[in-house]
């Protein structure tokens, strides 16, 4: 059994920013073959970068992560280069059609026709927009396996409400509980539950669906909203309120079930944020639940008196002086390498993990012998490690096989051998626009 | 209901803590027949994790094991007597998957690894979750959802750049996102075996489905390939362009983004069209200018001070933000919109009574989600499993609970 599992499904991506890209990743790392609708008419902020031919001093203008490639930096086509877009494009297509008119909607149906899923996360209204309701779609294919996943879904009173991941995660009281003990909500993290939350459930839900067309050999209409599949994932306070009318409040990187919880200082490391900035810094994680592991702790220590302090000999007092608990650690930990330190303490049996950067990652020897970077060649980006599939297959062994694709790279492949376009009339569907590879120069963008 | 998307498949459940039982829940409440297999005596160890009903800490009242086992059945088994490792044989003969959550190298301690498993039952679909997968130098560390999201999450991007990296809300959604992955490692293999008839096993690691699935760590792990730079923990109140993160209103706390093509939504949701054309702030190079932002707040802060945070979402959203309110729980188990869209569910439980719990993740008119059952009871469906399943006598029943094989 070496094909992978999805082979022979075809999933037609008409998808934005960030989740629902993620699902088509999902299915096209196991097999499906992936094909992203794109247009050289219509630029998707967010997508394929800020702006087309985005001016270098902007690009060098990095908050948080630089995303685009710097080195070699060109305008013209930066929007192959945008980290957002090829972080998660690895094994699919691309081509581009005008769908605002006639003859590129005519294709976009015809593609629709030969295809299993198609997976969406526009607002409900660039449907109607369009015209691709499901009603319409359905009678173009009845085994199409239809995704939508807008924030708010596809019913209800916001459904046409705007949102990023941070607005869901925020509606969903996931902000609300994540932040520093001693710090206002304006500071809160910059990663979002939502996005990944609405990605995984939007592939779960589209196999369970290409599941029963084993059976019955119909397709179907999902929707989903990406708000209410995060908020499946905090069970936790969402019981707690409705049993105990209890909001759970921050807890900083402390837990409930115990302590001690903590993120700690190591030794100095040096490096290099985006920007060029240098930094010194490194950190453990440590979490103990429990008496054994506790004493598994001090001995990881060398047993130094003050872990004999009465206010730290159970889990309840522990938890009580967990301040003071913090400072002391502290100064054991900033002394030592956080990799060390993670060595050292699982051997006593007490959880202990670095915080991993970018670099701790693609160094880290766990990662290198389970073989999670692959290698892929992009035709602007060079040669580069890539992150790889998620989990193993004992009997389909599987690692990324295509490159992010450059805008309309497959135009060819797909116009010609998917949809099944003469050459007469690609040739004139080049002349009208729809197939290219870069943007068309009028495109309306300010900046 | 039988037309489930999943009512024909039978799910053998050994897993424990969060991950593993999210991922057989889902499963379950779209319609596979689910047995849960519990260590005699104690059960699942989230039985003693809370938040517990009306606070008392009994093992059939933790909300977080209610939650992550509706629609299962339950059974205890002592896996190491031979009766159990038996009982597991026979149980895997017409199960189509096997999900477990133990160490990696105790299923074949136990004679229960795959090769074993394969030969009784070659459709099988064995799903193995752990920390750190079933080899690598990592294989026996011991984890948290801290640690995870620490290693293969995105900790070290999260909070202020000067203090200690932050992780999200605890409530472990670290572990439901990965135990929501396995569910679709388990559909894409399932799928596989009901067209080719053969099944396989599934390595699955919750630090590697961390370091996939985290919103944009990705994108950064490329970004560190191509430009050699390590993302920072950044200020988002010191964001270049704006506005864009969470500001006070009159009530509380709000969050809008609208930058870029999205600015003209500020100045209409403001009742002040003039700012959309300001040279100050009407392009994203104006707004990076020195002193600009802080001209923009001295507008903007005051004018959210004014309105609710309902008002700010509504006038936000009237004008084409992205924007939304900071909920606590109270507030997100009251909106009219998770209400109007039927998300929860009633759940009646002997211990508990009728609860509110999160229902369906997602619509779809011929997947149906339903709850046909509440989480068992420690040892609920002994009796069913044992007797009317396996053929044992009552009085066997009576035996294997005095040796404490269940």
């Amino acid at each position: 059994m070496t094909r992978l599992p999805l082979e022979g499904i075809r999933v037609v991506e008409l998808a934005v920013v960030w989740s629902g890209p993620y699902v088509c990743r999902l299915l096209g790392d196991w097999g499906a073959e992936v094909i992203k609708v794109e247009s050289r008419q219509h630029f998707q902020f967010h997508t394929r970068g800020y702006m087309p031919k985005m001016p270098e001093f902007l690009v060098q203008q990095t908050v948080g992560y630089s995303t685009y490639k710097k080195l070699g930096y060109n305008p013209d086509t930066a929007h192959n280069t945008f980290t957002l877009f090829n972080g998660q494009a690895s094994n699919k297509l691309s081509f581009t059609v005008d769908m605002r008119t006639p003859k590129g909607m005519d294709i976009f149906r015809r593609l629709i026709e030969v295809s299993d899923v198609l997976v969406e996360n526009n607002s409900p209204r660039i449907k109607e927009k369009l015209g691709i309701s499901w009603d319409v779609l359905k009678q173009w294919n009845p085994k199409l396996v239809m995704l939508s996943m807008p924030g708010f879904g596809g019913t209800g009173p916001y459904k046409d409400y705007r949102a990023f991941g941070v607005h869901m995660d925020n509606f969903v009281g996931h902000g609300h509980m994540s932040c520093y003990l001693d710090e206002e909500f304006d500071t809160e993290s910059v990663v979002y539950h939502a996005d990944e939350a609405g990605g995984i459930m939007g592939a779960l839900a589209v196999m369970m669906a290409l599941y029963q067309r084993l059976s019955t050999g119909k397709g179907q209409y999902i929707d989903l909203a990406q708000t209410e599949a995060s908020a499946c994932h905090l069970g936790q306070a969402i019981m707690d309120y409705t049993m105990n009318k209890r909001n759970t409040e921050k807890t900083g990187n402390r837990d409930y079930h115990g302590a001690v919880q903590g993120c700690y200082r190591c030794k100095d490391v040096r490096g290099k944020f985006a920007g060029g900035i240098e930094f010194t810094d490194s950190r453990i994680n440590i979490t103990i639940t429990n008496d054994e592991e506790w004493q598994g702790f001090c001995r990881a220590m060398g047993n130094p008196t003050w872990t004999k302090d009465e206010r730290f000999s159970t889990s309840l007092s522990r938890y009580q002086n967990h301040d003071e608990l913090d400072r002391l650690i502290e100064e054991w930990t900033i002394n030592y390498d956080n990799y060390c330190i993670m060595d050292r303490l699982q051997k006593e049996g007490v959880p202990a993990g670095p915080v991993m950067d970018e670099k701790d990652a693609y160094s880290d020897p766990h990662l290198r012998v389970r073989g999670f970077f692959n290698e892929l060649t992009h035709p602007v980006c060079g040669t580069h490690l890539y992150p790889g599939i998620a989990w193993k297959m004992s009997k389909t062994p599987n690692h990324l096989k295509l490159p992010p694709p450059c805008l309309g790279e497959h135009n060819e492949y797909v116009y010609k051998q998917v949809i099944g376009v003469t050459d007469e009339e690609y040739a004139e569907l080049v002349k009208e626009g729809h197939i290219g590879t870069d943007y068309i120069e009028s495109i309306g963008f300010s900046l | 209901m039988t037309n489930q998307p999943l009512s024909a498949v039978k799910v053998l459940d050994l897993t424990w803590y969060i991950s593993g039982p999210y991922c057989t829940k889902l499963l379950a409440d779209y319609g596979a027949e689910v047995l849960k297999v519990e260590r005699p005596g104690e059960g699942d160890p989230v039985r003693k994790m809370g938040p517990f009903f009306k606070d008392d800490p009994h093992p059939e009242k933790s909300g977080l094991f209610l939650y992550l086992n509706t629609n299962k059945k339950g059974i205890t088994l002592d896996l190491k007597s031979s009766f159990g490792k038996n009982a597991i044989k026979e149980l895997v003969k017409d199960a189509d998957v096997l999900v477990e959550s133990f160490s990696p190298g105790v299923m074949e301690r136990l004679g229960l690894g795959y090769a074993e498993l394969e030969r009784i039952n070659p459709r099988l679909v064995l799903t193995s979750i752990s920390n750190f997968g079933q080899f690598g130098p990592y294989r026996d560390y011991k984890a948290s959802e801290l640690i995870i999201y620490g290693m293969g999450g995105a900790m070290n991007e999260s909070g202020l750049p000067d203090r200690e990296p932050l992780k999200k809300a605890t409530g472990t959604p670290v572990l439901f996102s990965a135990g929501n992955m396995a569910a679709l490692a388990v559909m894409i293999a399932l799928y596989q075996a009901k067209a080719a008839g053969s099944g396989q096993q599934i390595d699955f690691s919750l630090m590697e489905a961390q370091l996939e699935s985290v919103d944009r760590r990705m994108s950064q792990l490329l970004a560190y390939q191509y430009n050699n730079e390590i993302t920072n923990r950044s200020d988002v109140r010191a964001r270049p362009v704006y506005p864009a993160g969470l500001y006070p209103c009159k009530d509380g706390w709000w969050a809008i983004t609208a930058i870029g093509v999205e600015w003209p939504a500020v100045g209409k949701m403001m009742g002040m069209p003039e700012i959309t054309d300001d040279p100050r702030w009407s392009n994203m190079i104006a707004q990076v200018m020195p002193g600009h932002r802080e001209e923009f707040m001295a507008l903007f802060i005051p004018w959210c001070l004014e309105h609710t945070k309902k008002e700010c979402v509504e006038a936000g959203q009237a004008a084409g933000a992205n924007c939304g309110p900071i909920n606590t729980m109270e507030e997100v188990l009251d909106d009219r919109h998770l209400k109007e869209r039927g998300f929860w569910a009633e759940i009646e439980h002997p211990f508990t009574g009728k609860l509110t719990y999160p229902g369906r993740p997602f619509l779809a008119e011929d997947m149906p989600w339903s709850i046909r059952r509440p989480a068992p009871l420690l040892g609920q469906h002994n009796e069913e499993i044992y007797c009317g399943k396996l053929g044992y006598s009552k009085k066997n029943l009576v035996k294997l609970k005095e040796t404490g094989c269940i």
